[in-house]
């Protein structure tokens, strides 16, 4: 485990180092962003749509027993923003993007693709890596953004729609704005861009130490994926931990 | 690694000469390769044979460079490939037996890939040449088609065409006619004798198929259990008395006698 820990902490590293050659790979960058933006937007936005529904499902009619229905909006624009919108969508991306970039490097690798790369002298950390690592910093962030303005507008919706809420879009939305600042979502986004490094890493790491056939890759996508959403739960404490310092 | 300059014939040889010293390696404690030496001179055809698991593709891939050696060295042009700006001042090429084309990759690209990525050319210049070295190699047609539409002959032969777009100095192939058959086989083999012709090239071909060895070949090692048994001229090594050699060289199906029915 600390042999893979320390693996994948060099290949960050390199990837860190060849950062100045995105610009020669843009393309590549370009291919990937459309890839992950145009397989995972849609799932996104379903997704947060329920998650914000959900909460003030839960939350809502509990606070408006007790008179705090007004509260209900700072309560799920909070959760949201802060916490649900990056665990979950980074969950989705490591399952949907993070398992294809295991797969994918991981069939380039036994089928002796990336050997062939190293004999052109064309450094895999430069051509699959970096394009990926890259174009996924870029888009998990966009689309923790997407997840919470949906987020947010399905919590609004159920708490009008509820009976047992049953408040309006606008008062749902002040008190939202009352509660949450511009620092709330940037913490957010903040942690889904550190979220999408670490898919990144581990996954593109597994698919470079794939090993053996068919099954090898398999194996090599199943640990990628339980690997990154293991990690990305365990980061999550520590980064909500760390972002605390900065609160007021 | 930086890109080796494209091939300027005024600047630098054609070919190069190889040398391997005491080359061992083991993979998790089960020693493949035990101890290797020979010399392949510049702008021959220098097969290495043996059975499978003979260590044969292990060897080839530390001659490229993506294997390190637990001990001994390689020599290019007397220069050990250990220091990194070595394998950078030569252009070596390794045609992989599967072809190893990248399957996201049309044909064209994955000819003139190692020109667009090191940007030695214009892209309207790299499609001349990967046209040309495809024409070369007897494939019209078929640059617009993906690794996956290809047969193994064809993979084969695009694979040969990414390496000669590379102008190497040394060629590596690694079993080049497995899979094919005879006709392709034969086909391939004409191609690597014409390269040697045409650019003097020095070649390194692992195979374990005698017609292939004995057709193209200007010195053959035997290797067996990752030693080498014998080297020499194809006469030399189709007269060698090893017993292994022997048999390997005169293996042949030989099915026994069914008793009839009647019997």
């Amino acid at each position: 485990m600390f042999q893979n820990v320390g693996e994948m902490v060099v290949l960050l590293w390199r990837t860190i180092q060849a950062l100045p050659k995105v610009i020669r790979h843009r393309q590549k960058v370009y291919d990937q962003l459309f890839e992950i933006g145009n397989a995972s937007l849609l799932m996104a936005c379903v997704l947060a749509l329920f998650i914000g529904g959900v909460i003030a499902l839960q939350t809502g009619p509990v606070l408006a027993e007790r008179g705090l229905s007004s509260a209900i909006g700072g309560l799920v624009g909070l959760s949201v923003c802060k916490e649900l919108a990056p665990v979950m969508m980074a969950v989705l991306i490591a399952g949907r993007i993070g398992s294809a970039m295991a797969a994918e490097i991981g069939s380039m690798r036994v089928y002796q693709e990336v050997d062939a790369l190293r004999t052109m002298n064309i450094n895999p950390i430069h051509y699959l890596v970096l394009p990926r690592i890259v174009a996924i910093s870029i888009s998990l962030p966009i689309l923790v953004l997407f997840a919470i303005l949906v987020g947010w507008f399905g919590g609004g919706l159920v708490a009008v729609l509820n009976e047992k809420i049953a408040i309006t879009f606008q008062s749902f939305f002040v008190n939202l704005r009352l509660v949450v600042e511009l620092g709330d979502v940037l913490n957010g986004l903040f942690k889904s861009a550190v979220f999408a490094i670490v898919i990144g890493t581990v996954c593109c790491h597994q698919g470079l130490v794939t090993i053996g056939g068919p099954r090898g890759i398999g194996r090599s996508v199943t640990k990628a994926v339980v690997n990154s959403i293991v990690l990305i739960l365990i980061l999550d404490y520590f980064l909500t931990r760390f972002l605390l310092y900065f609160e007021k | 690694m930086s890109a080796p300059a494209p091939a300027n014939p005024t600047a630098r040889p054609q070919s190069v000469g190889v040398q391997i010293k005491g080359l061992r390696k083991s993979y998790a404690g089960v020693p493949v390769l035990r101890g290797i030496d020979f010399e392949v001179q510049r702008g021959e055809i220098f097969v290495i044979m043996g059975p499978s698991g003979s260590g044969k593709s292990v060897l080839l891939k530390h001659i490229i460079g993506l294997e390190p050696p637990d001990e001994g060295d390689i020599l290019i042009d007397g220069q050990s490939i250990s220091q990194p700006e070595v394998m950078d001042q030569y252009r070596l090429a390794l045609v992989f037996q599967s072809g190893a084309l990248l399957n996201s990759l049309n044909v064209l690209e994955n000819v003139g890939l190692y020109l667009s990525e090191h940007r030695l050319k214009s892209p309207q210049e790299i499609a001349r040449i990967a046209t040309e070295k495809l024409e070369f190699l007897g494939l019209k047609n078929v640059a617009d088609r993906y690794p996956g539409e290809l047969s193994g002959g064809m993979k084969k032969r695009v694979a040969i065409a990414r390496a000669l777009v590379i102008e190497p100095q040394l060629i590596l192939y690694d079993e080049p006619t497995s899979e094919l058959d005879p006709l392709s086989a034969v086909v391939i083999g004409e191609e690597i004798l014409n390269l040697k012709r045409t650019t003097q090239v020095t070649s390194i071909v692992v195979t374990h198929e005698r017609d292939l060895a004995f057709g193209i070949a200007d010195h053959i090692a035997m290797m067996y259990e990752g030693q080498l048994l014998a080297l020499g001229t194809v006469q030399e090594i189709k007269n060698h008395s090893h017993p292994i050699i022997h048999r390997f060289l005169n293996a042949d199906f030989n099915p026994k006698p069914q008793p009839s029915a009647s019997a």
